[in-house]
């Protein structure tokens, strides 16, 4: 598969287009059709593509297992913490509301719903390339 | 054995293509779907939340908590399968 110069250079030019998509579908989630889940799928897909053209090898140079797994960790903790963010600021857990009320910015609950969907495409992301890595790396050690 | 699986399937075939005929129309305003919750969705996003995507609004504002759910369902299934098939290394 390494060798085929067809599959390496069109996944070459593909592959930043799906990322730029992801990130549209994940930034577009409170205007529009989109999320954080679809989002964070299609960017796992960008790398089945790398890894599909270039190797296992390749793609975990560029990010390995600690990498993904604390990506993993840090979508949640986005999410999560926002909601404690709320709990600070006087209101329920995840009551976007009291911050906005507290912070007195306009329009913040809709700024606060795409730092969340940001928070689980991060997340979802993560451990697809995750699963992915266990599933597709053919018994060599990984990192 | 062969038989009596296929005279299930078109039994319960018939029945629901039966039922298919009691479903409201395609994009009807007056069906059951769009009477109750929806519109009150509608009204009340706009004015609660101030984003156009009304998917979102109840995704991860009024159903905030039972998303994280979801979220942390994907991450455990990925300590899952990283817990089972990963050999060698650390988490």
């Amino acid at each position: 598969m390494m060798e085929n110069v067809v599959i390496r250079t069109v996944s070459r030019l593909a592959v930043p287009f799906i990322q730029i998509f992801a990130l549209y579908v994940i930034v577009h989630g409170a205007s529009g059709a989109g999320g954080g889940f679809q989002g964070g799928v299609v960017f796992a897909a960008s790398f089945i593509l790398m890894i599909i053209a270039f190797g296992m090898a390749n793609v975990r140079r560029r990010i390995d297992n600690r990498g993904i797994m604390w990506l993993s960790v840090i979508g949640i903790s986005i999410y999560a913490g926002i909601g404690f963010l709320a709990l600070l600021m006087a209101g329920n857990f995840l009551e976007y509301a009291a911050i906005e009320a507290a912070l007195g910015i306009p329009h913040l609950h809709g700024i606060l719903i795409d730092l969340v969907e940001a928070g689980i495409g991060i997340a979802v992301m993560a451990a697809m390339v995750s699963i992915i890595y266990d599933i597709a790396g053919n018994g060599e050690e990984s990192s | 054995m062969k038989t009596k699986a296929l005279i299930a399937v078109l039994f319960i075939g018939i029945i629901l293509f039966w039922a298919v005929e009691d479903m409201p129309a395609f994009g009807d305003p007056d069906a059951p779907a769009t009477q109750y919750t929806g519109q009150l969705y509608v009204d009340s996003v706009l004015p609660d939340i101030g984003i156009d995507n009304i998917v979102t609004a109840i995704l991860a504002s009024y159903r905030g908590f039972d998303t994280l759910g979801e979220v942390v369902v994907i991450f455990t299934a990925g300590i899952s399968v990283a817990l089972l098939l990963r050999r060698g290394g650390r988490l």
